[in-house]
């Protein structure tokens, strides 16, 4: 292993902004979970298949364990705990998950949540068809997709009401 | 993953002098760069970030066809409006690769650079011969695990598939590349295995896709791209054929027909064979099937992958089947 400075990087996290010094190699992921205490993001498979990972780079689902944290500076990250309101009032996303019991272990639960705000806001989540494709980066070990369905289902018709 | 220096290109030129120096590589949405990276298949010294250079993922249309540039991400020139009525099989290719979370990530230029998913490359801990990432070291594939490796275009050195579906529809099209002032057209863009399998793409040292040029036609706006593969969603192509075509004024005989396949060779696989053999033709399901063998002349399979010979053309013959009955 090369040893290589540490880079200071300013990130912009659920509208805080934040100084840090990483080595480049460190992910967004990593980031948020090891240097920031945000711990809500989820690490899976750390490769690019599980969805676990998921976060909002300006406004864009986008995995946080291929994503530098050096090159999210100067974008806009919302990850999980940037979701409710400043009052604690839940995403309809989340209340949909909550009320369609939409988890079993839970591990998987905020890169779906996160996934999900940005399928309904892309326009693709228009029958339980275009969920299940356009949800199809987001794996669930436990199997709950029916239930993942359903609350993606209800929440895009809560949000489009 | 090995660390490595970080540098944030802020021209095109800036990025182009940067990669030239060794050890460096370009990384744009990092989708297969900082993959291998963690795999220890690439071990950048640098990495030169173009992900935030200004006016390179423009996407323009005009009469002749349309430019997409290298930063453009493939979630929005699926979702583009004329990309979708101009060039159908390309926006279907790009909606069914990957995820939605990848797609916003990687880059067009980035995805004509990804690499086989060959488990063998991906894994040099564990397995140590690979010719195209260590030159001369041996194929493990050959003789190993086959189900998903190629059957057209392969050598005894390498017999690792080309992944891609965009790349795909593009070498179907006749699209070119351009690498600044340089223009090199799809197919010759994507080098066959042979002797050097570790020498993928026509791409020097400093050099840097800037854009991809599509020209239009009535095949490319009556096309598509049909994916087989072991799930419904989020898996690479067991066998994928972009196929466009266009009829005489009968509305029966083919005028223009263009045929590539995926998932199946070494690169994107243009099928001519198929195409001479049908222009001029009435469309009846009968002669497509037939012709559509053509599209794996010289097939050989290394055992496991041995479905890919039968399935091809029937894909092939299904896309071509079912562009016509639009007709």
């Amino acid at each position: 292993m090369t040893s290589k400075t540490r880079i200071p990087i300013q990130l912009q996290i659920n509208g805080q902004r934040h100084e840090l010094e990483v080595e480049p190699r460190v992910t967004l992921l990593d980031a948020l979970r090891d240097h920031l205490g945000l711990t809500g993001t989820k690490k899976g498979c750390d490769q690019g298949q599980c969805g676990a990972c998921t976060v909002h780079v300006d406004g864009q689902r986008v995995l946080a364990c291929l994503t530098l944290a050096a090159q999210a500076q100067g974008r806009a990250v919302t990850s999980i705990e940037g979701l409710a309101d400043g009052d604690g009032t839940l995403h309809a996303v989340q209340a949909a998950f909550l009320e369609q019991d939409a988890f079993q272990c839970g591990y998987c639960t905020p890169g779906q949540i996160m996934s999900a705000v940005a399928c309904i806001r892309e326009g693709h989540a228009g029958s339980d068809d275009e969920i299940r494709e356009y949800m199809a980066g987001n794996l669930c070990r436990c199997g709950a997709y029916p239930h993942i369905v359903a609350a993606v289902r209800q929440a895009a018709l809560e949000v489009a009401s | 993953m090995r660390d490595f220096s970080y540098l944030r290109a802020n021209t095109v030129d800036a990025a182009r002098q940067a990669a030239a120096l060794p050890g460096a590589m370009l990384l744009a949405g990092g989708t297969t760069l900082i993959d291998l990276a963690k795999c220890g298949v690439t071990e950048p010294e640098t990495v030169v970030d173009i992900s935030h250079l200004n006016g390179l993922d423009r996407i323009t249309v005009d009469d002749r066809g349309v430019t997409i540039g290298a930063l453009a991400r493939m979630s929005s020139v699926a979702d583009h409006a004329e990309i979708k009525s101009r060039f159908p099989a390309v926006s279907e290719a790009l909606w069914q690769a990957a995820s939605a979370q990848l797609r916003n990530m990687a880059t067009i230029g980035g995805n004509l650079m990804q690499r086989t998913r060959c488990p063998y490359f991906r894994d040099p801990a564990n397995f140590p011969a690979c010719n195209k990432r260590t030159p001369g070291s041996g194929c493990t594939a050959i003789g190993g695990v086959t189900r998903g490796h190629a059957v057209l275009g392969t050598s005894e050195a390498c017999i690792a598939t080309y992944p891609g579906d965009l790349a795909t529809a593009l070498v179907a099209f006749d699209a070119v590349v351009h690498l600044g002032d340089r223009q090199v057209a799809v197919d010759d863009f994507f080098l066959l295995p042979g002797t050097t399998p570790e020498r993928e793409h026509a791409i020097e040292p400093g050099e840097m896709i800037t854009a991809i040029s599509i020209p239009g036609s009535a095949a490319a706006g009556r096309s598509t791209y049909l994916k087989v593969r072991d799930r419904q969603s989020y898996e690479f192509a067991a066998a994928s054929a972009a196929v466009g075509i266009e009829f005489e004024t009968d509305g029966r005989t083919i005028r223009d027909l263009r045929v590539a396949l995926g998932g199946v060779a070494t690169k994107p696989w243009r099928a001519r064979a198929v195409e001479e053999a049908l222009k001029g033709k009435l469309l009846e399901a009968d002669i497509v099937k037939q012709a559509s063998l053509l599209a794996i002349e010289g097939a050989v399979d290394h055992g496991a992958n041995h479905y890919k010979i039968e399935l091809a053309p029937r894909i092939v013959a299904r896309a071509i089947l079912k562009m016509g009955e639009t007709a």
